[in-house]
């Protein structure tokens, strides 16, 4: 089937406004999400396919983080993508999810899950405000430089409060077993599936606001800011609504991460290095897309995978044993690379080259 | 040529703004005023504070003495954010469009204002906020039929020609329905024929909307074809106001133009 939207006249303006106008896109989406809510879950419990792959590891080890890392760099990307505010205090943020969640759930008797993870992101959000206040003063490298000082902040703050921790040595939590509607979620699968249908949801609710008035506020901040107050943007509305909003979207992720992935956290591993490593998902995903936030937290997740297994495969078949560290290494040199070839070539990440791929397919085989 | 439009009472009135940058004067104790309907053109030479004039009118800048009075309201300092809710919409002398954003979308930041729907329903993307948008989308599309710019709707602002650009961001502003526009050398840098129909579009937007505009322009003809009244600005002071033929005949503007010695 070819890419076109030849023959696909719209009509009206509610056709044109569609999340997805062009209905090869639409068919594409309904396919991909057949396959991940569907698909996946069939094909685990396929004991022919589970005897072949280890879909615990997929779901546990792939999977769970690659989504939840989505939704994170999804947050950042609403901040620094859509509202132009260079933030490294992404970790902080999904810090204070993890810790409040579970501090929801302990001290809430009978308090829903779900309800914990809202409010979790709630709490973010009220801590984002405060750390965007800067923003509303500075910009760029500065206000990087202010938003270091939530990261730094947070960790201590949960570090030295023992009651956030419920006095546990050095602030190490157990995140309470996870439960929806009444419904244990013990399995990867399960697991799998709760952080699918949260990342899909918030991922559905990101695109509409960012078609909507507050995404173009966001924009319009971003790329001039004084021309944004001129045509009448509320400039601390704005800046802030982008702070509380990319902040609830990593406090779930960090709830997430806590409950449905790691298990165990401890303030110690929200450091600077995680917020960088969510930073570097939207730098070679997309700054400013959706889609790049998957992109890149996809990359990111599978790089590392995808090296052990070609060091191991080509261990294999030569015969040799490459030497301890050599791998993970390469992985860090090659991000590396990789960031600095798309802030220089290609500052729109990979999903610019995946729009540019349709682009040349709608256009071929007649390249006019 | 506009003679079916009724100029009404003054709907701006600038009195004794004086505006210093540092020991830079940009203004000195400029008055004029602007009535309803009219097209009011200021002009000068390069750095007589014809921009700064604009930036008072709609709170950029902030005059240290002097006041501005839109719709009888006077005030000294407006910020930009109020004076749009007022009703005053404008254009930059360097087009200051959002750069990455579609023609569609920059244009739809001019009715932000309006929409009324919060980041909730948004989100939700349902019943009131998408209503909201579609109503506000026929409206954009009006302004886009308007101005001819239908083939560009979905192009990124940042690859289209300069000219196109200016007629992208006067959309914008036209999108707010504002009763006052300022538009800062809307035909600088254009061809004859763009700035024919620019100042087409000019006249349009007075005549069937009725909204007051201020111009700053640089090309005399089209000052002199378009304006009901000038205002002559020379280093921050207003040094003649009055009809375009009053204006051209005036003794200080010639001298002011031929760079006659202060
Ligand atoms: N933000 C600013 N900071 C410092 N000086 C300024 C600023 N804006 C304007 N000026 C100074 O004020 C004076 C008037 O500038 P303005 O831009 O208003 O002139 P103009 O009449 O619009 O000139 P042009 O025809 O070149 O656009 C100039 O001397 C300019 O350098
Ligand atoms: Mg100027």
């Amino acid at each position: 089937m070819l890419y076109r939207e030849a023959g696909q006249f719209k009509t009206t303006y509610a056709a044109d406004q569609q999340l997805f106008p062009i209905r090869q896109d639409r068919i594409g989406m309904a396919i991909l999400l057949a396959v991940v809510f569907v698909g996946v879950p069939v094909a685990a419990a396929t004991p022919a396919l589970a005897g072949m792959i280890d879909f615990n590891y997929w779901f546990s080890g792939v999977l769970i983080p690659f989504l939840i890392f989505s939704l994170a760099a999804l947050g950042l990307n609403i901040l620094t993508g859509y509202a132009g505010q260079l933030s490294l205090g992404s970790a902080a943020f999904m810090a204070v999810g993890a810790f409040a969640a579970y501090n929801f759930e302990l001290r809430v008797p009978g308090m829903p899950m779900l309800a914990s993870f809202i409010l979790a992101g709630v709490v973010a959000a009220l801590i984002g405000i405060v750390f965007g206040l800067p923003s509303l003063r500075i910009k760029g490298f500065y206000l990087a430089v202010a938003t270091l000082a939530a990261q730094f902040f947070v960790v201590w703050a949960l570090t030295k409060f023992g009651w956030l921790s419920n006095y546990s040595s050095s602030g190490v939590i157990t995140a309470q077993k996870l439960v929806v509607f009444g419904y244990a979620v013990d399995t990867p699968v399960k697991r799998y599936l709760l952080v699918l249908a949260i990342v899909s949801v918030m991922a559905l609710a990101a695109k509409n606001m960012v078609r909507s008035s507050i995404g173009r506020a966001w924009m319009a901040v971003r790329d001039m800011d004084v021309a944004a107050e001129v045509v009448g943007i509320p400039m601390v509305k704005t800046k802030l609504l982008a702070f509380a909003i990319s902040s609830f979207y990593c406090g779930v992720a960090g709830a997430l991460y806590a409950f449905a992935y790691l298990g165990t956290v401890e303030p110690a591993g929200f450091e600077l290095e995680l917020s960088f490593r969510i930073l570097f998902m939207i730098i070679i995903g997309g700054v400013g897309s959706i889609l790049g936030s998957f992109l890149g937290a996809g990359f990111i997740v599978l790089l590392p995978i995808f090296m052990d297994l070609s060091a191991a495969s080509i261990e294999r078949s030569f015969g040799l044993a490459l030497p301890a560290g050599l791998v993970s290494n390469l992985t860090l040199i090659l991000f590396g690379a990789l960031i600095v070839f798309f802030l220089v070539v290609e500052p729109l990440g990979l999903a610019r080259l995946w729009q540019i791929a349709k682009e040349k397919l709608r256009l071929w085989p007649f390249p006019h | 040529m506009t003679a079916g439009r009724k100029i009404g009472r003054p709907i701006l009135e600038i009195d004794g703004v004086s505006l210093a940058f540092g020991g830079v004067v940009a203004l000195q104790g400029v008055s004029f005023d602007v009535r309803e309907h009219e097209i009011r053109a200021i002009i000068g030479p390069n750095g007589a504070g014809k921009s700064s004039m604009l930036n008072v009118i709609n709170g950029v800048y902030h005059p240290q003495q002097g006041t501005v009075a839109f719709k009888g309201r006077r005030r000294r300092n407006v910020d930009p954010h109020e004076a749009a809710q007022q009703g005053i919409a404008r254009t930059f002398q360097n087009i200051a469009l959002f750069r990455g954003m579609t023609v569609l979308d920059n244009i739809m930041t001019g009715r932000n204002l309006k929409m009324k729907s919060n980041f909730l329903q948004q989100a939700v993307y349902w019943g009131a906020a998408k209503r909201e948008e579609l109503e506000h989308r026929a409206k954009v599309e009006a302004v886009i039929d308007f101005l001819e710019i239908q083939h560009i709707r979905k192009t990124p602002v940042g690859r289209l020609p300069y000219g196109l650009q200016k007629r992208v961001e006067l959309a914008r502003a036209l999108a707010a329905e504002p009763e006052l526009l300022l538009l800062d050398e809307p035909m600088a840098g254009m061809n004859l024929e763009e700035k024919q129909d620019m100042s087409r579009f000019v006249l349009d937007v007075n005549d069937q909307m009725g909204t007051s505009i201020v111009l700053i322009e640089h090309d005399m003809s089209v000052v002199m074809d378009l304006s009901d009244r000038v205002v002559v600005l020379d280093y921050g002071r207003k040094i003649a106001d009055g009809t375009p033929d009053e204006v051209r005949n005036n003794r200080g503007v010639i001298d002011a133009y031929l760079g006659v010695a202060h």
